[in-house]
């Protein structure tokens, strides 16, 4: 799983049928400086996920598939948590 | 699930029978800006796309799911086609 920025929304009328009736999301993932990095990615969104939010973002089809309690379809991208904190052991500091 | 532009379509009589039938399109992946971004390559189209679109699709083994015989050996699939992008950032 990866932290990631909600950074937008997606509108698709046309779209394969796994993906029907889904909240669909742009998220970008965290580069290191902690800033989105520009490359988005549509995700499913399991959690009320909103504008601006850090979230969890699962990139794995299988686990996918589990999330969405049903057999593996063309989906890996699901956001499956909203991040309140992260506390890093290595600087000391904690970042939401 | 990325997001990319249809540069065209790929023609090919001769293919593994589990595509036969299939639309086989050639994309740009494209960054926040709808930049080029990344290597071009070719996907399973699911969703009639057309080319010029912008269209999501997805890589890995979740692409050869896209289709009814999913024992085949795509590693990319368009799964929606872009009608509008509501960017928060900047």
């Amino acid at each position: 799983m990866k932290l990631a920025r909600v950074t937008g929304n997606v509108i698709a009328t046309v779209k394969h049928p796994a993906l029907a009736a889904q909240r669909l999301l742009l998220v970008e993932d965290e580069g290191a400086d902690g800033r989105p990095n520009g490359k988005p990615r549509l995700a499913l969104d399991r959690v009320d996920a909103g504008e601006g939010d850090r979230v969890l973002v699962l990139d794995e089809g299988n686990g996918a598939a589990q999330v969405l309690s049903r057999a593996r379809g063309p989906v890996r991208t699901v956001i499956v948590g909203v991040v309140d904190e992260v506390e890093s052991f290595a600087s000391g500091g904690s970042t939401s | 699930m990325q997001h990319a532009r249809v540069l065209g379509s790929v023609v090919a009589t001769r293919k593994i029978p589990a595509w036969h039938g299939q639309r086989l399109l050639w994309l740009q992946p494209v960054d926040r800006a709808g930049k080029p971004s990344g290597r071009k390559l070719v996907a399973l189209d699911t969703v009639s796309a057309a080319p010029g679109q912008a269209v999501f699709f997805v890589r890995g083994r979740e692409a050869a799911e896209a289709i009814g015989d999913s024992f085949n050996p795509a590693d990319a699939a368009i799964v929606a086609l872009v009608d509008r992008l509501e960017s928060w950032s900047e």
